[in-house]
Order: C-alpha cells, then structure tokens, then sequence
C-alpha cells in the first residue's frame, strides 16, 4: 500500500512539468487555432471557435504538408537501410571495437546542428567533387545540381537522423541470442533465410523505435529544406515558422500545427499497431 | 506475467491520463480563458517612464552585429561620446532579425512593460509598424538638432514619420542587383534576372518581402510606394511563376553571400552593404542599379516606451549626427552614411572611400529609389501570407 503512493508521488514531478510545459501550451495553440482570423496583431483575436481555420489551412497548404511526410518517410527509408547495415556490423561483426564504433556514430553531434547542415552545402557545391563525378559518370546532366533539389533535403535529413536510427537498432540486434541464429543454421537454414526467419523478427522493436525516432523529427524539420532545398522544396515546419513570426497569422499557423501533430500521432498509433510491438507505449 | 502487467498498468495509466486531459480540455474550452490575445496597440503617453538620465549616465542599446566600430579602441566613435557624455554605453547586438526581435518583445511591449532597452535599432518596416502600435517615445526635438539639419534628402518624409518625430536612420542601404563577372554576363534588370535561361536555377531573391515586392511591382509597371491590390496580385502572380519554372534557386537571408562566392548561384538580388564586403575578397563580384531602380532602406534608432534614459539617447542620437563622426563610423561599417556633410569629412579620414558610391551614393543613383508603402495591419497579414506561400512552394 505505501510503495503503491511513493509510486504516485515519484510520478508528481513528472506529471507537473508535462502539464505546464504540454498540457498548458498544448491548450493555448488548440485554443489560438480558433480564434476569428480577422483580428491581428493590432486589434486581438476573438475566440469564435472558427473551426474553419482547420479547412482553410489543410486547403492552403495540404502540398508542404503532404512533401514533409514524403520526404520524412525517404530519409526513413535510407537511414533504415544504412543503419541497419552499420547497427548489424557493429552488433555481430566488431568485436572489440564495438565500443569506438557506437562514439563514433554519435560523434557527429558534437558539432551543433546547424554547422553538420551547412557542411552538406559545400559537399554537394554545384562545383564540388560529388556534382562533377556525377557529371561525369553521366548521372547527372552538365548543368544538373543537387543542391536546391529533393535529394539535397533528404540526404540531410537521413544523415542528420541517422543516428536515431542506428542505436535502437544496435540495442535491439545486441540483445539477440547468438545460439538461436546457430540453431537456424543447425537445422539447414541458409543463412539469409536464417536471417529473416530469426534475426530480423527479433529485432524489430529497434526498427520500429528507430522508424519512429527518425520520421517524427524528420517530418517537422525545416533546417534542412531550408537550407539545402529551393522554395519548391520547403516543408511544413517552414510554412509554420513564417505564418508565426512573418504573417503574424496566429490562428492559422495554430491550426496547422495542431493538424500536424495529429498527423503524425495517428500515422504512428496505426504503424505501432501494425508493427505488433505494443509493449513500445 | 510480471512484465505484461507492468506494461498493461503503464498503458493503462498512459490511457487514463489521456483522458483525463482531454476530458479536462473540453471542460476547459467552456468555462476557462482562452488566453485571448487582446490588442497590442498602447499610447506612449500613458507608457511613458520617467526619465532618470541626469542621475544616471547610462545608456542601453541593441543592434545588429556589426555595426559599430571597435568598442574597445581609444578613439572609435563609440568610447569617445562615453568620454565626452560621460554616459555608460550598455551595448549588445541581439537584433539578428526584425521578425524575430517583434516576436521577442511584443508581450512587454505590448502591455505598456518595459523591455528594458533605450534605443532599439529597427528596419523601416519595422520601425512603422511599432511607431504604429504606439510602442516607441517621440523625440525631444531641441534636444536632436543635428538630425533634423544633416539627414541626408532621400530618407526625409517617409510616409510613416514623416517629421522624424519618432526615428531616426542609423545606417542605409540600397538593394539592387549583384552578379558574378567571371560566371556569367552582365545582369542589367531585374526582369533579365527573372527570365534570362541561362541563369535558371543560378539565381536567388531576399526573404525580405518588402524588398522582393518592390521590384516585383516595378517589373509589372506599379509604383512601390502607392499601388492597388490588383497590382499587388499581378506582382506575387509573376513570382510565383518565376518560382515555379524553377528559375530562383532559393529566398535567402545575408547567406546569399556565401552562394555567390562559392559559385552556386552567378547573380541575385543583394544588398550594398554585403557586397562591399565581398569585393575585397572577389573583385569579379559586381553590384549594379537595376532599370527597375533601387529599393532604399534604413535601419532605424527608436525609443521604446519605459526607456528611462532617454535624454542620454537623444545625446547618442545628436552625436553621430555630427558630419564628422558619422564619417568615422562609415568608415569602418561600409554601409550608406544617412548624414549630409559626411563626404566632405570623409576626405580627411580615408580619401579612398569618398568615391565609394555604395557608401556615399550620387544624386543620380539616388534618383530612382523606392521603398513600400506602409501596410495597415490586415493588408500585413494578407501580403505576408500572399509571400510566404510563393516563396514556400
């Protein structure tokens, strides 16, 4: 019965930080996504519960919404790929360098955020070595670029999340019991049926904290786009940023991330129950 | 069995309080305030502190980044009006970006508080849109004789303070046309740099819609200054094609700097003051006056309401009024010296800037600036709106 409060009482600070730093601010952008958008600045804003602000934004900028959740799933895709590969290297095949790998991984991040992105702009220059090997290799036109295209965005997202990928992923492989992969191989399994049948399964709880770990963040991010892309390629957390602080169009900036949140916790909800790993929540 | 009860007990509380919240979120959007935003329109009247600068000799400051000389040299401008004043200058260069500086001090200043600065310096959309507010404290005009006798011809009667009664220009600058002469070939208009092929994708704009704006509406023939909403729609049309043919690579900040001598872009639209700065390093970086003319803008000394050292400001403000000091400061920031008579004491400082027309620009350069006129409230909105879903795709 008493450890039963202590546990109530451990929760308390927890709960208190949660309900003044998202419940609260939570409310107020639910609550200023349906003020009356004629007020400004200038004047206020009237509550009129316009729930139209929710259609007018989805109307108006369904496009960014809709290329930010593209793209998210891209780098997705990519860090799955190449942090799957790293995360299997550095759980069955490094030994004893396990540990330098896993600071290596996270090595990037000593450097702040905005520097790493930069940093793509001068190795993807229009006149930098990758531009021309490409042009070269035919891959690109003479006057291609990357810069300011698609693949620009989604590199530096995959590169900049890549991490987030990697470390679910490596704890979950770690974990693996090497005498089950054995077994598989015992009883005849080729070693890629053994692969899918048994170490793949096994860690899936690190893909799908990984996906999760590297699409949300993704999703939002606006650094990279609008950094590495052109305007065609500028994604919602953009297009939030300049309503707020630009437009001063409070209510329709509200509205948008409020559908973005929404968003993005229902696509979750519906993969985590679909992935069947629900021991995540 | 232990684990899966932990787990179903965890998600039950998770679910509870899920609800709970959004129980407590329906109750609340009834009976609670809705953390209505009131007006942020104030009376510098009724906000007016008073002003301790006899007893005090301080003086609180906030700029852009370089635009000082060196603080700590004997004889820069800054350490001598401390030594002639013998006020206290607390400087910082927080102001990296008009929006931003709004969204920082709109809650205080918007309910009569204090933000604790004297002198604020502000772009001339900005500096309206506070004039307009009723945030800022109209000047002592016996007290800034030099402002009103040596403000150089082209900055006087602006629409939105047309006396100077509540700014006063710190620095200007022009913006216009820059482009890369070992790249590519002259860019005349700003109407060749939308449609010219060979610079497609080679290209960017400013993020600064009132810049941007002004030559868009000079290209489809309106006048910045005074124009319809009719003009206006033709003007974003016409960039919003542009944008969509792929011909502007980006909308960029001070960064197009870096673009330009790195090659990725060949020519764009860009501010005087940087390109200075880029030739020392590049020669082949040229800026020109587009056909469509220049757009003239300042960054603009404004006191805020609840300064209470204003008299010291209004000495700050005189000071580099004076021909003599503001040369000393052109000098070393390289931007457009706002001050009549500058030239001529720049003669005895650094001759070979007297010829500079980025720092001192002839009449005839002069001829054909524009600047946008003020927006009320709603048009900002719209027009921001308008802008940011062009250059957002």
């Amino acid at each position: 019965m008493r450890s039963g409060r202590t546990g109530y009482l451990l929760l308390l600070p927890g709960l208190l930080w949660l309900l003044l730093f998202f419940v609260v601010p939570f409310y107020s952008l639910v609550a200023t996504s349906l003020y009356d958008p004629a007020g400004s600045d200038f004047r206020g804003y009237e509550m009129t519960y316009r729930f139209g602000n929710y259609l007018d934004a989805v109307t108006d900028y369904w496009r960014p919404l809709v290329r930010s959740l593209m793209y998210g799933a891209a780098a997705t895709a990519v860090c799955l790929v190449l942090g799957y590969v790293l995360a299997y290297a550095i759980a069955f095949k490094a030994g004893r360098w396990k540990n330098l790998m896993l600071v290596l991984v996270i090595a990037p991040f000593f450097t702040s955020f905005l520097v790493r992105t930069l940093s793509w702009k001068l190795i993807l220059a229009d006149d930098g070595v990758v531009v021309d090997v490409l042009q070269t290799l035919q891959v690109l036109g003479d006057d291609g670029r990357l810069l300011a295209t698609p693949v620009a965005v989604v590199a530096g997202l995959a590169y900049n999340f890549l991490p987030f990928m990697v470390l679910p992923l490596y704890a979950s492989l770690d974990k693996i019991d090497h005498r089950l992969i054995e077994a598989s191989s015992d009883l005849y399994a080729h070693p890629v049926v053994g692969f899918f049948k048994v170490t793949w399964p096994l860690s899936l709880p690190g893909v799908v904290a990984g996906t999760l770990l590297t699409f949300i963040p993704s999703v939002g991010d606006y650094i990279n786009a609008e950094l590495l892309g052109s305007p065609n390629q500028r994604m919602i957390g953009g297009v939030i940023q300049s309503l707020f602080t630009d437009a001063n169009d409070y209510p329709a900036a509200a509205a948008l991330s409020v559908i973005l949140m929404v968003l993005i916790v229902v696509m979750v909800l519906a993969y985590v129950r679909r992935a069947g790993t629900e021991e995540l929540l | 069995m232990a684990s899966t009860r932990a787990g179903l007990s965890r998600r039950t509380v998770l679910r509870g309080a899920g609800t709970a919240a959004f129980a407590g979120l329906s109750v609340a959007a009834l009976k609670l305030p809705f953390f209505e935003v009131s007006g942020a329109q104030q009376d510098p009247a009724a906000c007016r502190a008073g002003d301790v600068s006899e007893q005090e000799r301080r003086l609180v400051i906030s700029n852009w980044p370089g635009y000082i000389d060196p603080k700590r040299k004997e004889t820069s401008t800054f350490q001598v009006f401390q030594q002639q004043t013998g006020i206290t200058v607390d400087y910082t260069d927080d102001v990296n970006d008009n929006a931003e500086f709004y969204a920082k001090v709109r809650n205080q200043l918007g309910s009569c508080q204090p933000i604790d600065r004297d002198l604020v310096m502000l772009t001339d959309w900005m500096a309206a849109r506070m004039i307009g507010l009723g945030w800022t404290q109209p000047f002592d005009r016996a007290k800034v004789p030099n402002l009103h006798a040596n403000l150089i011809e082209p900055l006087r009667n602006r629409q939105w303070d047309p006396d100077l009664e509540f700014h006063a220009p710190w620095q200007t600058g022009l913006t216009g046309l820059a482009y890369n002469a070992a790249k590519t070939g002259e860019v005349r208009s700003f109407s060749e740099l939308l449609t010219r092929s060979d610079l497609k994708g080679k290209i960017t704009l400013l993020t600064e819609m009132r810049d941007t704006m002004g030559f868009m509406l000079r290209v489809v023939g309106a006048d910045p200054r005074d124009f319809t909403q009719d003009q206006w729609d033709d003007a974003i049309e016409e960039l919003r094609k542009v944008v969509s043919d792929g011909q502007v690579r980006a909308f960029t900040g001070n960064d197009y700097t870096q673009d330009l001598a790195a090659g990725n872009i060949v020519a764009c639209e860009a501010w005087s003051g940087d390109i200075i700065q880029l030739q020392f390093e590049n020669p082949d970086i040229k800026f020109v006056t587009p056909e469509e003319g220049l757009s003239l803008w300042s960054d603009n000394m404004i006191v805020p309401n609840g300064a209470t050292h204003q008299a010291n400001a209004e000495a700050w403000i005189d000071y580099y009024y004076d021909p003599e000091v503001a040369a000393r400061l052109a000098a070393w920031v390289n931007y457009i010296c706002p001050v009549e008579g500058a030239r001529e004491a720049m003669e005895k400082i650094d001759p070979s800037l007297v010829d500079n027309k980025l720092i001192f620009p002839d009449a005839e350069s002069l001829a054909d600036t524009f600047d946008l006129m003020p927006l009320d409230d709603r048009q900002t909105i719209a027009y921001e709106r308008d802008w940011s879903d062009v250059i957002g795709g």
